[in-house]
């Protein structure tokens, strides 16, 4: 089937770990938006839910780190994080090996992509599915690009793999979601912790929602680390988005920076035919 | 300098309860297992959170370190700030601290924003 959803969404875990100290009204405005996010998803009907992450030092580390992963699994466990910390009760999580392994052997025919048996999901891809899928019933099968640890995966790899998932996902039966996570400008975990450039935000996700390829896969890293900070490499899950979108263009459903949360918190859907 | 070694023990702490057992009964033994300078080791076992900042630990790894000492948020971002002023700045790695008006200020002029 063709991919039947196909969005973007923040993943601070600032937004479960430290709510009450947001703006109200900007919160619960964010947190309305990721609901109708999940009953968007629900109402394509999907079989499972494709989450491309980019993860913390979970799973992957300098010792071996993949540019690309997909999970293979039945299920998984997060979050990896102290619970009490994230305010997150830790969860298993269905997968589906089956169907991993079939989007796997697609993705692989164009990208080299490490597949995982084991996977633990950090807020990377638990503070998404605390409001997308908070009874824990869709399969999910996880993807990751390397946003972490020098050298980075390149953005136009990031485009490959979204292209080869969208091939991956329009060559099985299932019905698949795909939905990307990661901030876009931010200085997370450092001393800086809420700054943000809304501006630079803005112009990212005005590249997003025409679906720019060329502007999407042109930022080079400097750029990114200096106008967008360490947490802007987080850029590249949006840019397989865009790519498994297939030409198709976007809607900014929100977008607002709230600095305690460390990020211009944003849900964003690409209008795919299914 | 060994930060990469560092990492890699907050990396096992931070993902592997069995580690983090280990840590807690035989710390000597498991710091043992990593090559360290003193100043990495003395900045583990106290833990100096500010100090590891500065060494260049990726935020990533030492926020959730951090919060499993019981750093509470608020604590976690006064310590890598002493940090900068004990230690100067970042040495390695991609953390470095740019400067910020902070989220207190921040707030307040996003809502003078919203309001006009």
């Amino acid at each position: 089937m063709p991919l039947v959803y196909c969005g973007a969404c923040s993943h601070a875990p600032g937004i479960t770990a430290r709510p009450e100290r947001a703006d109200t009204q900007t919160r619960q405005a964010l947190e309305s938006a990721f609901h109708r996010m999940g009953d968007d998803i629900r109402a394509t009907r999907p079989d499972a839910l494709i989450v491309v992450a980019a993860e913390h030092f979970a799973n992957f580390f300098m010792n071996n780190m993949p540019a690309f992963a997909i999970g293979m699994a039945d299920s998984y466990e997060g979050p990896i994080e102290d619970e009490a910390f994230l305010r997150i009760r830790r969860h298993r999580v269905p997968g589906n090996k089956a169907l991993s392994r079939k989007l796997i052997e697609v993705v692989m025919q164009t990208v080299d992509v490490a597949y995982a048996e084991e996977w633990k999901f950090d807020h990377g891809i638990s503070v998404p599915l605390h409001f997308l899928t908070p009874d824990y019933d869709l399969p999910i099968v996880p993807a990751n690009i390397n946003c972490q640890g020098p050298p980075l995966t390149p953005l136009k790899r990031a485009w490959a793999f979204g292209e080869a998932l969208r091939a991956a996902a329009d060559a099985v039966p299932e019905r698949l979601a795909l939905v990307a996570t990661g901030g876009i400008s931010h200085w997370p975990a450092t001393p800086d912790s809420g700054k943000i450039n809304a501006e630079w935000d803005r112009t990212f996700l005005a590249h997003w929602a025409a679906n720019d390829r060329e502007a999407l896969t042109s930022y080079s890293d400097g750029e990114i680390y200096r106008e967008g900070g360490q947490g802007g490499f987080e850029i590249r899950t949006f840019v397989a988005a865009a790519a498994a979108a297939k030409g198709a263009k976007g809607t900014i459903e929100f977008c607002e920076p709230i600095p305690i949360f460390a990020v211009s918190c944003t849900i964003a859907r690409m209008q795919i035919a299914a | 300098m060994s930060l990469y070694q560092v990492q890699k023990l907050i990396y096992q702490l931070n993902r592997d309860p069995r580690t983090r057992e280990r840590y807690a009964a035989e710390q000597a033994a498991v710091l043992a297992e990593y090559e360290l300078t003193d100043e990495e080791r003395q900045a583990l076992i106290e833990p100096d959170i500010g100090l590891l900042y500065v060494l260049g630990v990726n935020g990533q790894l030492l926020m959730r370190f951090a919060a499993l000492h019981k750093f509470e948020w608020n604590a976690y971002l006064d310590a890598m700030r002493q940090g900068l002023v004990r230690h100067g700045p970042v040495r390695e790695g991609v953390y470095a601290a740019t400067g910020y008006e902070g989220v207190e200020a921040h707030d307040a002029r996003l809502k003078r924003e919203r309001e006009t």
